[in-house]
């Protein structure tokens, strides 16, 4: 280490320039830390390098997922601080540095400028409107587009929000532990007795609260492979819309492989969010293994994303290609796991639908109720039967 | 893993990374190093430790081990949904707070609004509870304050606990804010159930709680089992690890592997053959599916052979 014998400033500066390399690496490091950092080196004995690697690591890394990376940036940049770039080099084509989406950015603004179609010249909204106001922000990513994949206009955007809004799930509110004021339910003593004395403590006039209520979280789990294709687009946006819409949603896609999609669905922007997507899936309109991809969801996300009594949205039409003894066996496990299990099926084009596929066979038993939907064309239609007067077949 | 350990040489904090694992190996908890430092530096920089990691790999050990070495006291708070501040923080008495009032209306006194509400609201009805108790002076030095599976509780009670825990201060309206000088040892775990917000975290040193290396756990079973035969405990910890790589809905922590080495010794057994590993997999395994996976003789075989050869390869 070069540093060894150096004064601590020197130290200091370098712990800087670690955070750097840090923050450009992805991982999210504020001045906080970097503060926090420099107190730790100062707290122990920096001739021993796994105690100077594990102090950086637990002010720097807050999540396990983040270890790999902080590994490979320590061994890189402690071994030789002036081998930043090279390191960089090494980490940049894994994690998109912020600076680049920037730049995605400003190309789109600059072209939504140049653009023939300013909002006030378009026509009023109509059907045709969704096709031609297709403001390109062609760069996005090349697998979206691959997938056919339109930008969300304006008008598109306003109907999916619309939608959620529409969307009642408020029938499966849950009441919580917690309390709020309330004209009638039990009586609230400390309410009481503060209003009590607000009138000198000649009555006790009581006051109440009752159990809030709130609606529970809802994992999507949703099928992106080829006979699902059709559907994507206006899932995602779904998806999209509600994880914006409300607290506590969760969002997988599954094909042959399985992505968590939750964090790239959080950006605010559609675009962007569909960017940060397209970049982590990889098996867009593929064939499916749902029995595998449940599996996976099983062993090493439902105790995270379920524990709270979530809502379970599985959208698939259960067509699977492996064999349907083992998505019978962790269907049932997903449903043990889950407060309420809802099978939304696009019914594969065709109306006369009978359950005779095998994985539809296998899914259905562990379900608490399907909602299948004919000929899905519109967020609006998925937002209906989604809704309280939606069409439901309880297993 | 609760096992009693006497508090030997207390009171003493450790100033480098080498005296804390030399403390916690005197409270019988062995450590790696990576532990030790994030320890070190939150006892260090009075900042929260926030321990994550998969269920039985002693997490909540380490704060009741702390608290029996160091001398001081322990103060647990056990999360659950709907976890409010009447039953974290603190709250009134309110039964003696109506007698207080009628009695001050029986006495006849003319008391203003002001004196009045001070009077009621006074901390002799004040009930502490395990955040507010934790804020407290004690003259032993301030006492280690375990939040067990912040998971299971709920966003807004994680919100509350930021002011706390960033400033170790709690506001009572009535009373004014309560601060904690030195404040206490602060460790928090997560069974991951539900991640944690980051603003939480990010006022925490963090550490994520791995399974044992094989020597490690060798080294803490011959410690809390030390009635097991060495023979046996090597081939018990070879067993856990090998289940721990087969593909498991719940691999076993290291209190399973200290739950099964104690009924192999309750069953007076010295090796494990596949009838012994089939009858008491259940000490070992918690989900029905894992153990119909490996409770048939072929499958017992198979791990014990494979068991062994880790054991000879270790």
């Amino acid at each position: 280490m070069a540093t060894d014998e150096g004064p601590r400033e020197r130290l200091a500066v370098n712990v800087c320039h670690f955070a750097r390399l840090l923050r450009k690496a992805g991982l999210p490091v504020g001045p906080g830390a970097v503060l926090d950092a420099v107190r730790t080196v100062d707290a122990i004995d920096v001739s021993v390098r796994e105690d100077f690697y594990w102090a950086l690591h637990a002010v720097f890394v807050k999540r396990r997922d983040q270890h790999e990376v902080f590994d490979e940036c320590f061994q890189g940049f402690w071994r030789d601080p002036f081998a930043i770039n090279q390191a960089l080099s090494i980490l940049l084509p894994r994690t998109e540095p912020p600076r680049q989406k920037q730049k995605d950015q400003r190309r789109r603004v600059a072209e939504a400028w140049q653009s023939p179609h300013r909002p006030d010249e378009s026509p009023p909204p109509d059907e045709e409107e969704v096709q031609l106001d297709a403001l390109m922000t062609a760069s996005a990513t090349e697998r979206l587009q691959g997938m056919d994949f339109e930008q969300m206009s304006a008008a598109e955007l306003e109907e999916a929000k619309a939608a959620i809004a529409r969307m009642d799930l408020s029938a499966m509110a849950v009441p919580t532990r917690r309390f709020a004021p309330s004209p009638r339910g039990r009586v609230d003593l400390r309410a009481t007795m503060r209003a009590s004395l607000r009138g000198g403590g000649a009555d006790i006039p009581l006051r109440f609260r009752r159990r809030r209520v709130l609606p529970p979280p809802v994992v999507v789990f949703c099928d992106i492979s080829g006979s699902m294709g059709r559907y994507s687009r206006m899932l995602l946006h779904f998806m999209h819309a509600l994880t914006n819409d409300r607290t506590r949603v969760h969002s997988f896609v599954f094909g042959t492989r399985f992505t968590n999609v939750t964090r790239a669905l959080r950006n605010r922007d559609v675009d962007e969010a569909f960017a940060v997507m397209g970049a982590d899936v990889e098996d867009w309109s593929g064939g499916t293994r749902i029995g595998q991809a449940v599996r996976t969801f099983n062993v090493a996300w439902s105790r995270r994303v379920l524990g709270q009594g979530a809502i379970l949205l599985l959208i698939t039409d259960g067509l699977d290609r492996d064999d349907t003894a083992l998505l019978r066996e962790e269907m049932d496990r997903l449903h043990k796991s889950c407060r309420r299990l809802i099978w939304l099926n696009p019914l594969l084009r065709y109306d006369g639908f009978e359950p005779l596929a095998k994985g539809i066979q296998a899914i259905l038993p562990h379900v608490d109720e399907m909602r299948p939907v004919h000929n899905l064309r519109s967020l609006n239609q998925l937002a209906e039967a989604l809704g309280p007067r939606g069409r439901r077949v309880v297993a | 893993m609760g096992e009693e350990s006497q508090p030997s040489g207390a009171g003493t904090i450790p100033t480098s990374v080498d005296e804390t694992i030399a403390l916690l190996a005197r409270g019988r908890y062995i450590c790696d190093r990576a532990l030790a430092t994030a320890v070190y530096l939150s006892i260090e920089l009075g900042r929260p430790l926030f321990l994550e990691g998969d269920a039985g790999v002693g997490k909540t050990e380490i704060a009741k081990v702390l608290a029996a070495t160091l001398g001081r006291k322990l103060i647990r708070l056990q999360c659950y949904e709907g976890l409010d501040v009447a039953s974290a923080v603190y709250e009134w008495n309110y039964a003696r707070q109506m007698m207080e009032l009628r009695l001050a209306e029986a006495s006849g006194e003319q008391t203003d609004r002001a004196s009045l509400s001070k009077h009621i609201f006074d901390e002799r009805f004040l009930l502490e509870r395990p955040l507010l108790e934790a804020l407290r002076p004690r003259p032993e030095g301030p006492p280690v304050l375990l939040i067990d599976e912040l998971d299971r509780t709920d966003e807004p009670f994680e919100a509350y606990l930021l002011e706390v825990l960033s400033d170790f201060q709690i506001t009572i309206p009535e009373l004014g804010p309560v601060v904690a000088e030195p404040p206490p040892l602060v460790i928090i775990t997560s069974n991951r159930t539900r991640e944690i917000h980051d603003a939480l975290k990010r006022r925490c040193f963090y550490h994520w709680v791995d399974y044992p290396s094989f020597e490690r756990e060798r080294e803490i079973l011959s410690l809390k089992v030390p009635e097991a035969s060495a023979g046996l405990s090597q081939q018990v910890v070879a067993l856990v690890q090998a289940l721990r790589d087969r593909d498991l809905f719940k691999a076993p922590g290291i209190a399973e592997t200290i739950d099964w080495a104690k009924a192999l010794v309750a069953l007076d057994r010295v090796e494990v053959d596949s009838d012994g590993f089939t009858g008491t997999l259940g000490v070992v395994l918690k989900y029905q599916d894992d153990i119909r996976k490996l409770g048939n003789k072929e499958a017992a075989e198979g791990i014990i052979a494979e068991a062994a050869e880790r054991a000879e390869s270790a």
